[in-house]
């Protein structure tokens, strides 16, 4: 693929050009994984927030943010992640430091009000958040857990989470090296044959890890944990004795499956359960490592089914959308893959796709996968995305909360494929879900009036 | 009366505030062609930002220095330099804002000079005023951050001859109140220099094409002139001395400060109006004297059902006093008020109100939702009144909310709500006696069968249930 820089001219900052191309008939890497640009309204969050996103739906943990009350206040419950019990996790606990403690250390104050909330709470496991300053202000977080850990005889532990080491991704990685200390070495070798597994990387924003588990269970094969939707202190500890771990956003989990294989020798395989075609191909890819006939039969016993059901629902959806143009800007490379597949099932092209934080390989496959002509951007800032949709002609906008007021006032559609929305987007449901939710957003009889003025 | 101050404790549980910074974001919004960087993490601004747009849905462009790890040790005047290079070449702002945060802070960032500085060094002259504001988000709450970039703002007042207009300085208003007060303002024929002014730069039309900063907003011409204004209006009872901007001018110019309390209520907008009509000469129009009317009219039309009302009222110190004296004026008398700030002003301001109705209510400063619903509950709310973080009431104690100051995040409109002047607090007050209402009609079939059927008919169910 080729960059054109002609086509792409007009670009307010010239520094930006290597990390947008159009795609054409040579091959040209993408720049990506790079520090933002000063000055120029990244879309990207924090490494806090990248931690606290995989952390957060674990429901019986206190989760307490160390650093200055914003960072918390902005991350109270944002999360629509759903909980099959405790509640815990839906509290925003804040050590609230204020300038005496960023001039003396938090120390002091983070083990008191550790002390406080496991007197208050009882929960086995305290998450302690680190913020920026606190990684200026140089507490030692490691130590407070320990003695916290020790004084209480429950697991407290940091998460390396200070905002400026890098951007949401270094988050993950912190998460996950928190879930890493939780997860307990199995004991002995588990029965062979068992037929447990692990899904990592979905957060239960609506249901959806208990959508697949259903699945799984239709198949014949148990769910052990869930990384994290869902998901409880004890349960997690369990999480060795799994035989195989299904990997849905490689983004956030990536690493904690492959640390889990090179540590207990537990293998994973990369799925997705957005889209028709990737749902059906994942239960199938499952089905096939256990390499047991019964569970094969089931699964495409299920697969018929379920896509006969929603394939009905689909191609009514489809000649309604056939033909409209979507620019998708999302936080990691692989929901922005699996997005190309689900609208080429709606019958809609893709016709800007950019992401926060994807990773070069996952750039790789969106311009294999893209038609040409079709602008791939990486840390795009609103002037850009507002650029490229006008240019490219996009009906229709993908992304976060921040970005659905810009496409609104560009009279253009938009789905929020983010933290907020309160339906599944997983699974045979969730296909027939997102075409519901293109649909209304696309043929919504508002469009026809913004054309125009009173006269 | 009681005051409490609930901070023996060594976290806050679900926060009653934001940052400063956030709250320094708002003011800038209202000024016309401006935009705002944060000097810190990528992180903050990113938020801040998301906060801001749910609540007005309008794009919220806010830049950051992206102070990374390298910045962080070493000082961060070369991202905060580039940032703003980049940001004139993306928005060519007329004025920009330049906001710290804990971290820019914490390292010691001297803002002041890096803007002296990168002024020089681009030879950059009136095209563009770059206005510092060091708002460390552990230094208070978006309250304080509002404020203080208000008063940094009222600082570009220069000595000017004397003039006619008279300065209107608003607290975090909606847009909808914000037009309103405008619309008084035209109504009783003031001229006037209204900061800041974000009625259309955060409530924009739909239009076309798209402008990357909004028309609308205060000029930095009428913000230059009022150092020769008549007098100033401002609406900040609650306001610290030193962060106010009608106090610096008053100092700095010798213009007169009116200090009044956001006109909600009858004696709140009767307060606005005849100080209006005493600096103009003129009286209210027949069109205020009808609309009192009306709102009188509303009152009495719903005075049974509000005296019903036991409110917890939470959020910026001034919008809680307002909607407090405006629920006393209605008999929605407050068992708890409560906000994320630091002030005394507020139990000063309400005490004679309290007094005169012999109204027990209980004072919480700096403090967060745990204890708001502790005593909320134990204060026997009915009511709660105030920002969208207040859901957690309803969720747990069934308190019905009604939504109003900022940020309101989980309904659309909070940009729309309109409830000052006579007409706005008309508004106000059917939004609040409806949510009562609405409670009554759900829950009295059920509560009178549990409180008074004895009978022994085979098929009753309590009514409300389903059959
Ligand atoms: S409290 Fe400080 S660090 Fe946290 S978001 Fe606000 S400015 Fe940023
Ligand atoms: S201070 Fe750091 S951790 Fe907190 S919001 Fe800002 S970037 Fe994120």
């Amino acid at each position: 693929m080729s960059a054109q820089p002609e086509k792409n001219s007009g670009l307010v900052f010239e520094e930006r050009k290597d990390f947008i191309l159009t795609k054409g008939k040579h091959r040209q890497q993408l720049k990506c994984e790079a520090d933002s640009l000063a000055g120029c309204v990244s879309q990207r969050a924090c490494v806090y927030c990248g931690a606290r996103v995989v952390l957060n739906p674990i429901t019986d943990a206190v989760h307490l943010v160390h650093g200055p009350i914003g960072c918390a206040s902005y991350t109270w419950d944002i999360r629509g992640s759903l909980s099959s019990g405790p509640e815990l996790y839906r509290f925003s606990f804040s050590t609230d430091l204020k300038e005496g403690d960023i001039i003396f250390g938090g120390e002091k104050k983070l083990a008191r009000a550790i002390d406080e909330l496991v007197g208050k709470y009882h929960p086995g496991l305290v998450l302690v958040y680190s913020t920026c300053i606190v990684g200026v202000i140089g507490d030692d977080l490691e130590a407070v857990c320990r003695a916290a850990s020790e004084r209480h005889g429950i697991e407290v532990l940091p998460v390396q989470s200070s905002g400026f080491i890098g951007n949401k991704s270094a988050g993950y990685r912190a998460a996950c090296d928190a879930l890493l200390r939780i997860i307990r070495p199995p004991e002995g070798k588990g029965p062979p044959g068992t037929k447990k597994i692990n899904y990592l990387g979905d957060f239960n924003l609506a249901g959806e890890v208990w959508i697949i588990k259903g699945y799984l269970k239709q198949m014949g094969v148990d769910m052990n944990v869930s990384f994290t939707g869902d998901s409880r202190y004890e349960t997690l500890q369990r999480a060795a004795g799994a035989s195989l771990n299904i990997v849905q956003c490689a983004g956030s989990m990536i690493y904690l499956a492959n640390k889990l294989e090179e540590l207990y020798g537990i293998p994973y395989l990369n799925v997705s359960f957005l889209g028709l075609e990737d749902t059906a191909q994942s239960l199938r890819k499952i089905a096939s490592w256990f390499g047991d006939g019964g569970i094969t039969a089931r699964a495409e016993e299920l697969i018929e089914r379920e896509s006969a059901r929603a394939g009905k629902r689909l191609s009514w959806y489809r000649e309604r959308l056939q033909g409209k143009k979507a620019a998708v800007y999302v936080g990691g490379g692989f929901k922005a893959i699996s997005l190309i597949k689900q609208f080429r099932e709606l019958g809609i092209d893709v016709v800007m796709i950019g992401t926060q934080t994807g990773r070069k390989e996952e750039y790789e496959t969106i311009s294999e996968m893209v038609d040409e002509g079709t602008v791939v951007l990486d840390d795009a800032n609103p002037s850009e995305l507002e650029k490229f949709m006008l240019e490219k002609g996009a009906h229709l906008l993908v992304g976060g909360v921040k970005e659905r007021p810009l496409a609104y006032k560009l009279g253009v559609a938009f789905i929020d494929h983010n933290h907020d929305r309160k339906h599944p987007l997983s699974g045979f449901v969730g296909a027939v879900n997102f075409a519901g939710e293109v649909y209304s957003t696309l043929c919504s009889p508002v469009w026809k009036y913004v054309g125009g003025g009173i006269l | 009366m009681s005051d409490k101050t609930v901070h023996c404790r060594n976290y806050n549980e679900n926060p009653c505030s934001m940052c400063m910074p956030m709250g320094g974001i708002l003011p800038f919004k209202g000024i016309g062609q401006s935009m705002v960087i944060i000097h810190g993490s990528q992180g903050c601004s990113t938020y801040m930002r998301r906060h801001i747009a749910e609540h007005f849905n309008e794009p919220i462009d806010v830049a950051s220095s992206s102070l990374n790890e390298k910045g962080t040790i070493y000082g961060g005047e070369e991202n905060l330099k580039k940032g703003l290079d980049n940001l004139i070449k993306a928005y060519r702002p007329r004025v920009i804002g330049v906001l710290t945060t804990c971290l820019a802070e914490t390292i010691g960032e001297d803002i002041d000079r890096i803007v002296e500085e990168y002024r020089l060094e681009r030879g950059l002259g009136q095209e563009c005023s770059i206005i510092a504001v060091p708002t460390p988000g552990y230094g208070g709450t978006h309250f304080e951050g509002y404020w203080l970039a208000l008063k940094e703002l009222a600082r570009l007042a220069g000595r000017v001859p004397k003039h006619s207009r008279i300065n209107v300085i608003i607290p975090n208003l909606s847009p909808a109140d914000i037009r309103e007060i405008k619309r008084i303002l035209g109504l009783m024929k003031i001229e006037y220099i209204l900061l800041p002014d974000f009625s259309d730069t955060l409530d924009r039309p739909f239009e076309r094409p798209y402008k990357k900063i909004p028309g609308g907003g205060t000029e930095l011409s009428d913000i230059m002139a009022m150092g020769g204004s008549r007098a100033t209006i401002q609406m900040g009872m609650t306001v610290d001395e030193r962060l106010s901007p009608g106090k610096y001018l008053e100092k700095e110019f010798g213009v007169p400060l009116y200090n009044i309390p956001v006109p909600m209520g009858i004696e709140g907008t009767d307060t606005f109006l005849g100080l209006l009509s005493r600096i103009s000469g003129h009286p209210a129009p027949e069109e205020l004297s009808r609309e009192r009317g009306r709102l009188l009219d509303c009152m009495i039309d719903s005075h049974k059902y509000n005296f019903r009302g036991r409110s917890v009222i939470f959020g910026e110190p001034e919008l809680v006093g307002a909607m407090a004296a405006t629920c006393i004026e209605n008999g929605i008398f407050p068992v708890v008020l409560a906000t994320g700030s630091k002030t005394e002003k507020l139990s000063r301001l309400l005490q004679p109100w309290l007094e005169e109705h012999h109204i027990k209510c209980l004072f919480l400063t700096e403090t967060d939702f745990f204890t708001i619903r502790e005593q909320a509950v134990r204060g026997k709310a009915n009511i709660a009144i105030g920002h969208s973080d207040g859901r957690y009431l309803t969720e747990r104690e069934g308190i019905p909310l009604v939504r109003a100051g900022f940020p309101i995040h989980d309904r659309v409109g909070g940009q729309r709500l309109l409830s000052v002047g006579y007409a706005g607090t008309a508004m106000f007050l059917d939004r609040i006696t409806n949510t009562l209402l609405e409670n009554k009609y759900s829950n009295y079939r059920s509560s009178m069968y549990r409180k008074f059927y004895r009978g022994d008919e085979k098929d009753a169910v309590p009514a409300g249930k389903s059959r």
